[in-house]
């Protein structure tokens, strides 16, 4: 069976996202097993650098080409996906699952009659077949699961899977200009958060708990973020009472995440959070408390005060990266 | 204005979760059930449209008797009606959504909220698949809504900052935490609720197209090195993190 592999390469001003690469790669690898082919779509204004797909698995990719698709245009997006996909007999399609490809994957699925793998975090391919492995209850358990239709949407959570080392192999690119794409629902503006890391993109985080005893003390947070170059999270505790914005919340009603490195400072580890971090590659840990939970997931840790070991973490550091 | 929310049953976030003795499943026993966190933004905002512009709400539930419990708990916060599609068995995505639309389709409802997702199987997909099926407008994971004669703006969390997308009626709207504050049920509400009807139905079967081969628990995690109680393991942390873990 030689499937034909559709990958959605998502553009925000004009720049691939690197989950998209990790898709193609992934995909990549699932044609080999499959003797398929893997090509790409993108959809925008101005983009760059679109040949380096090739790079990562994929022999085409088609750019549909419209100034009021530079935005997340829902409508116009899924529209231009199922039609290449009609045209070009496309039998699976990968996305990453970020916020555009979480949201984008469903429609795609219902206009191509596809069955659908949301969040996936490994995809095994056993004789002609792929098994998707996925979180459920926020990770605290895993589920394995085959789609039984014949074509297949698979979106993969950012920063799980490798996008490798790149070939120098360039992918083959057309622009096709979109006349009246569907705009019924339309992305108008686009307001970012000033000059910050968000934690559901970000190769480390440091986040915040109860145990940082009040919003004033979070600069200590920042600060070792800053060191990092980390995003700051917090717990639920923190966001609840007001301290911290719904956007940093890491755990089952925030964002999970898997970070290279996870640092909780004052977390004391409550269940819903433990299974929002902890498939972090490395867990480190400072909480006063030597029996809180968040010491079984943690890597390394230190059992002491926060406002001690902090600042001489931020120190030492500064000290390694000067 | 009809306006409809659906309202999924779930596990509460504390809870800890064991997997069944067929191995595919939720254990349910010991496990408190709660409306699913993001569905009470959903019903919230669907009060206050209502409260601005009239009209009449419902809230619509897939699953089993159980699920009566959090369509009581809505109609205390102050939804009028209730649906109970009554169905037992596992439901992909998809075949959920074919039951929510038909159910949608036959309310007449022309604005519908619902949560961001499930934070049972997390897929956070069924307003969106909905939304295809029925031809309506779909905005997903919104923290602020404003509806202006036929024109709904919205604010839509995404990485690092927030889209303001633009649509028109009919909509289906998935809600974030973040959109508003969610009301308690006041005592009145939930006297009043105790003695509505909750109309049940049983929605068409269909075939699921994802499978479930097999639920398991993650692969615990060793834990770790505890290096010290004060500033004099910082220095070893640090090194660790450099040389062991390659990670700074």
């Amino acid at each position: 069976m030689a499937d034909k592999i559709l990958v959605f390469i998502e553009q925000r001003n004009g720049k691939i996202k690197k989950s998209s690469l990790e898709a193609v790669k992934t995909a990549s690898d699932i044609a080999q097993k499959l003797s398929g082919s893997v090509e790409a779509i993108s959809i925008g204004n101005e983009i760059e650098n679109l040949e380096n797909v090739g790079g990562f698995g994929a022999g085409k990719v088609t750019h549909y080409k419209n100034a009021d698709l530079e935005n997340y245009s829902p409508s116009g997006y899924a529209d231009i996906i199922s039609n290449y996909s009609t045209e070009n007999n496309i039998d699976l399609f990968f996305f990453a699952a970020s916020s555009m490809g979480k949201d984008l994957a469903p429609r795609v699925a219902i206009k191509t009659d596809s069955g659908l793998a949301m969040d996936c975090i490994l995809l095994n391919c056993e004789s002609n077949e792929i098994i998707a492995t996925r979180p459920i209850y926020a990770g605290k358990a895993l589920i394995d699961v085959k789609l039984t239709s014949p074509k297949k949407v698979f979106v993969l959570r950012p920063n799980v899977f490798n996008s490798g080392t790149p070939t120098d192999k360039k992918a083959e690119v057309s622009v096709v200009n979109v006349d009246s794409p569907n705009l019924s629902v339309k992305v108008v503006d686009i307001k970012k958060s000033e000059g910050k890391i968000d934690v559901a993109e970000a190769d480390i985080i440091v986040s915040g708990g109860r145990g940082m005893k009040g919003p004033e003390h979070f600069k200590l947070v920042e600060d070792l973020a800053q060191v990092l170059g980390a995003a700051s999270g917090a717990s639920r505790a923190v966001v609840d009472a007001g301290w911290r914005p719904h956007s940093e919340q890491v755990g089952q009603t925030g964002k999970t995440v898997s970070p290279n490195l996870y640092v909780a400072l004052g977390i004391s580890g409550a269940i819903q959070h433990l299974a929002g971090m902890r498939s972090s590659k490395y867990i480190v840990a400072i909480n006063k408390d030597k029996d809180a939970p968040i010491f079984q997931v943690a890597d390394y840790g230190i059992a002491g005060d926060v406002f001690e070991i902090v600042p001489a973490m931020i120190e030492e550091i500064k000290k390694i990266k000067s | 204005m009809k306006i409809a929310v659906c309202v999924s049953h779930v596990p509460d976030t504390a809870a800890k979760i064991n997997i069944g003795s067929d191995g595919k499943a939720l254990d349910p026993n010991g496990v408190t059930f709660i409306v699913n966190p993001y569905d009470e933004f959903a019903v919230e905002e669907t009060l206050k449209t209502k409260e601005k512009f009239g009209g009449e709400t419902v809230a619509i539930s897939l699953g089993s008797d159980a699920n009566k419990e959090t369509l009581r708990k809505v109609l205390a916060m102050g939804i009028d009606n209730a649906v109970l599609l009554k169905d037992d068995s596992y439901r992909d995505s998809f075949s959920v959504a074919k039951a929510l639309a038909e159910e949608i389709k036959t309310q007449n409802a022309e604005l519908v909220f619902f949560g961001k997702q499930s934070v049972d199987f997390d897929n956070s997909v069924v307003g969106q698949l909905t939304a295809e099926i029925l031809g309506y407008n779909c905005i997903s994971v919104v923290v602020s809504f404003l509806l202006e004669g036929n024109k709904i703006t919205c604010e839509r969390e995404i990485e690092g900052g927030k889209e303001i997308v633009e649509t028109t009626l009919p909509a289906l709207i998935t809600a974030q935490k973040g959109l508003n504050e969610p009301r308690y049920a006041s005592l009145k509400g939930i006297m009043a609720a105790k003695k509505k009807e909750i109309l049940e139905k049983q929605p068409a079967a269909l075939n699921n197209s994802v499978e479930i081969i097999s639920m398991k628990k993650p692969a615990p995690k060793q834990a770790g090195k505890i290096l010290g109680t004060d500033a004099t393991a910082v220095p070893e942390l640090v090194r660790l993190l450099r040389e062991e873990a390659k990670v700074i």
